[in-house]
Formats: structure tokens, sequence, C-alpha cells
């Protein structure tokens, strides 16, 4: 699903790499932590699955494909197959609930009809069944968080990629999100998470990749977070 | 793509933007205007030529007695019949630039003389032994004059020889100069034009960074998301260029049937038609269209990376 082959990424103008020499795999299916305190190279790592960067050295293949050599206007088609949620939701505030899920699917030219039908199911899956209509100003964090999960869901990715998605959300409600990523995670999509939240990853005993200052320094099954910060 | 969610971002977008739209449509307008201008004036320009070069001569001036006295050209006394018969054998013999040679003996031209301005006081002094004796040259090709001049200026009992076509080129030059003008000014303002909406989708592109981000995210092609921000610059320009079209059809209305109304006030001139006026609006229309989306295209590129 992804695999990093001796990656490092160095930012124009900056003479430390955001990310040294990091080699690993990620399986059809697992649910992994990326753990690091701010600035180990977390976000460079995302972003570079998602194409939005490109690695300096080394080869990121995402999906199957070698993102070095997938040309700028493939990207697009690639990251149709991959779901993102972020810590500050990115919802659109003018659009409804079922408008901002609906635009995952407008803007990658699905008909209505297809629309009309995903969009209640995918709401009733994140448990906003009935709040179509609400818009994100209403919603609580947590209820904003699932529109934007929902949104990432819709075209039923194979990847979901979160960067800390309880970031800003109270310990109760992170525990509400954290079941519905891992309902996700059960139905055979992969989920790569970075977070800081100590409590979810001791909880959840699942696959832990913590960064150093841009260097991969542990990988551990059924870890736990690890370190103090 | 559906072409609803399109039109709606486009209205969105045009909204958002109401008074750089506004300047859009304007600056877009005037320059298209300018540029329509432009083109029939030129039209006006070559209308004109044909019409008049048509009625021009190249005249050949003999000497008369008075002219012996006081033109050096004429030193030589008046003309006399073999000169004439000279002159006329040789413009026999240039056939190939020569279409008709008249000749107006000193009644005619008094005659003529008194026809144009017999009121004047000096028509009234005038004697027809003061007129002079003429040959009025059609040409073939009216810009063939020099041809003409360089054969019989100068020759014994010619006192001068005279282009009309010199007289009309003066106007024509200073239309000409005039079109120049307008094209000067068409030129800047379509480079304000460009800038304007160079800018204007830069905002634009920047007020909706937050759609664009998510739009990128969900795997939007680039085409997608750049369209409506095309097609907003296409349709203020189409704007403008509708009203630059207005203004040109407007303008030939005023000034040449109504209003100034010129067609009659200067009835030597034969003005361009309404099919002169109704030719352009198409190119402009599409001008207007194409111009301002590839300025947009271009911003783009540089302005919202995909």
């Amino acid at each position: 699903m992804i695999r990093f082959d001796n990656v490092s990424k160095v930012y124009p103008k900056q003479t430390r790499p955001a990310l040294r020499d990091v080699s690993l795999e990620v399986e059809k299916g697992e649910f992994v932590f990326l753990v690091g305190s701010s600035g180990s190279g977390k976000s460079t790592f995302l972003r570079l699955i998602l194409r939005e960067e490109r690695a300096s050295h080394g080869q990121v293949h995402v999906l199957g494909k070698d993102l070095a050599r997938l040309s700028n206007w493939k990207v697009p088609h690639m990251r149709r197959q991959l779901g993102t949620v972020f810590q500050d939701f990115r919802l659109l505030p003018n659009k409804t609930v079922a408008e901002n899920v609906a635009f995952a699917q407008e803007v990658i030219g699905k008909s209505r009809g297809e629309i009309r039908k995903s969009v209640p199911q995918v709401l009733d899956l994140v448990g906003l069944g009935g709040k179509d209509d609400r818009m994100p100003g209403e919603l609580s964090g947590g209820e904003q968080q699932r529109v934007a999960i929902a949104r990432a869901f819709v075209n039923r990715p194979k990847l979901l990629i979160a960067d800390e998605p309880t970031g800003n959300l109270d310990p109760q409600t992170s525990v509400g999100i954290m079941k519905l990523l891992d309902r996700i995670n059960r139905t055979g999509t992969t989920v790569v998470m970075a977070t800081h939240d100590q409590n979810i990853v001791d909880q959840m005993r699942k696959r832990v990749i913590e960064l150093e200052k841009g260097r991969l320094v542990r990988d551990q099954a059924r870890g736990v977070y690890g370190y103090q910060h | 793509m559906r072409a609803q969610f399109v039109v709606s971002e486009i209205g969105v977008g045009l909204r958002r933007n109401l008074t750089m739209t506004f300047a859009v449509i304007v600056s877009v307008a005037l320059s298209l205007a300018l540029f329509g201008g432009s083109l029939l004036m030129s039209d006006q320009v070559s209308t004109m030529k044909g019409y008049w070069y048509d009625k021009v001569n190249v005249s050949i001036f003999l000497c008369n007695k008075s002219d012996a006295e006081s033109d050096p050209n004429c030193a030589k006394g008046a003309v006399t019949d073999d000169q004439k018969k000279s002159i006329m054998s040789d413009l026999d013999k240039m056939s190939s630039v020569v279409q008709k040679v008249t000749y107006e003996s000193q009644d005619e031209a008094y005659k003529h003389y008194k026809q144009q301005f017999g009121d004047s006081p000096l028509a009234s002094s005038l004697t027809p032994d003061q007129m002079q004796e003429s040959y009025r040259i059609k040409l073939k090709d009216p810009q063939k004059y020099q041809v003409i001049a360089t054969a019989f200026d100068g020759r014994d009992g010619v006192q001068s020889v005279q282009d009309q076509k010199g007289i009309l080129d003066n106007l024509f030059g200073l239309l000409n100069g005039m079109n120049w003008a307008a094209r000067a000014v068409m030129a800047l303002m379509l480079v304000v034009a460009l800038m304007l909406i160079v800018n204007t989708v830069r905002v634009s592109a920047f007020s909706r960074r937050r759609e664009t981000g998510i739009m990128r995210l969900v795997g939007a092609s680039g085409f997608y998301i750049q369209a409506p921000f095309i097609m907003e610059a296409a349709v203020a320009g189409l704007i403008g260029g509708g009203v630059a079209c207005a203004f040109l059809v407007v303008a030939r209305y005023f000034i040449i049937d109504h209003g100034l109304d010129l067609s009659h006030k200067l009835n030597l001139i034969n003005f361009i038609g309404w099919d002169a006026v109704l030719t352009k609006l198409p190119l402009i229309l599409a001008t207007s269209l194409l111009m301002p989306a590839l300025a947009a295209f271009f911003a783009l590129r540089k302005y919202l990376k995909v």
C-alpha cells in the first residue's frame, strides 16, 4: 500500500533534511500511528504520500505507483483513491453538511443519482444521520470532524490519511472519532494517522512508527506512545 | 463534469469580486471598442481612397501669355501648337499608364471657373486669355503620378504638372495618423485589461483557496479546479466585448446616420456601410472571450498550483 525506500526530503533553502533515509512498508488493511515531536518530520511524511511534495532521494510507492514517475496530470487520479482528514476539519463554511460531503463527489464528476445515494449512507456511517442540512458552524468540533471523515470516506478510498484528527477535540470526543476510524479500518481501508495523543495510541495498541529529527527511530507492532513530551 | 455546479461557482466568483469584475468589463470594453474603431477607420480610409482616386486627375497646365512674363517655367513664351502636338503624341505613347486624356481650352477653363466662383470679385475681372490651357489625364493607376511628372515637368510650354492625389494624400495621411494613435491607445488599454484580469484571477484564486485546497485533496483534476476561474474571466470579457459591440453600433448610428448626421453634411464622402460594422462584431466578441480566458489560464499556472 505504502513503501518508502531510503527516502530523504530536503526543503529548498534548508540544510537540515526534514526526512533522513526512511525505509518502511505499510500493508493493505493496516492501522498505523505516526508519532514524534513537532518538527520530527511527520507532516513531511504525509505530504510525500499525498504527493504534495516529492522526495529528494529515494522512492515513495503509494498504491503500487512510484510517485516520482507519476506525471502531474495523473496526481488527481491517485488522490481520488486516498481520503484525508485534518486537525482543522477543512470544511466549507457556506455549504451544508450534505453539500460538503457531496463536494468530494461533485469535483470528481460523480452523477447526481450516485451522490444522492451515497451521501446519506456515509453520513449514517459516521453517526450524523439526519443532520444533512445543518451548517458546519452549527456543529460541535467532534461532529465537524465526523463530516470531514464522511467526506474523506465517501469515495471509498483504499487509504485514509489522518493528520492529528483529534488534535482539536476533548478526550471524550476523541474516543468517538477513534472508534469511527477503527470501523473504517475494519472495512479494509488502510489508515495512517499522525498524532500527539498518548492515551489514544496506548489504548488502541496498533502499529506505531516514531520519527525523531527526520529519522525513523521505532517501528513497533501493537506499540505504545512510548515517550514523554 | 456537472455544468450546473460549474455555473454556480462562476456566479459566486464574479459576485465576490464585483468591483474587479466591473473594472475588467470596462477596460475590455474600452480596448475592444478602440480596436473595432481603428478597424472601421481603416475601412473608411480605403473606401474613400477607392472613391476619390477614381475621380482624381493629373493636370498638365500649359503656359499662357501672362505666365510667359511672370513664371520662370514659361520663360520661352506661351505654348505653341507644335509643343502641344508633341505633348499629345507623347501622352498617346504612354497608353500603359494613361487611361484617358481630355484637353481643356482657355475658354472652357474660363467657363468652369465662372461656374465655380462666379460670384467672387476676382472672377469678374478675369478674362479667358488669362486662363491656362491644360491636359486632364486620368491614370490607370493613380499611384503612377510620377511617370507623368518626370515626362512633362520642365518641358517647353508646360507651366506645371499637378497631381490632385497629392492633396488627398495629405488627408489620408492625417486619417492614418489618427488611426495609429487609436491603435496605440488600444494597445495600452489592452495591457491594462490583461493586467486587471491577471490580478482579478489572482484575488479570486486567493479568496477561494480553501475550496481549491479541498478540491485538490479529494482529487479534482487541474482543469476542473481552474475551469471556474477561466470561465469567470471569459464571462467578464464577453460582457466587455458585448459593450464594445454596442458602442460601435451606436457610434455608427449617431455619427453617420443620425445625430451628427455626417452622411448628409459631408455628402462628398461616401461612408462605410452597416456591413462593415457588423462583420467586425464576431471578431471583437471572439477576442473578448479568448483573450481573458488565456490570460486567466496563464495567471493560474502561477497562482493555483495543482
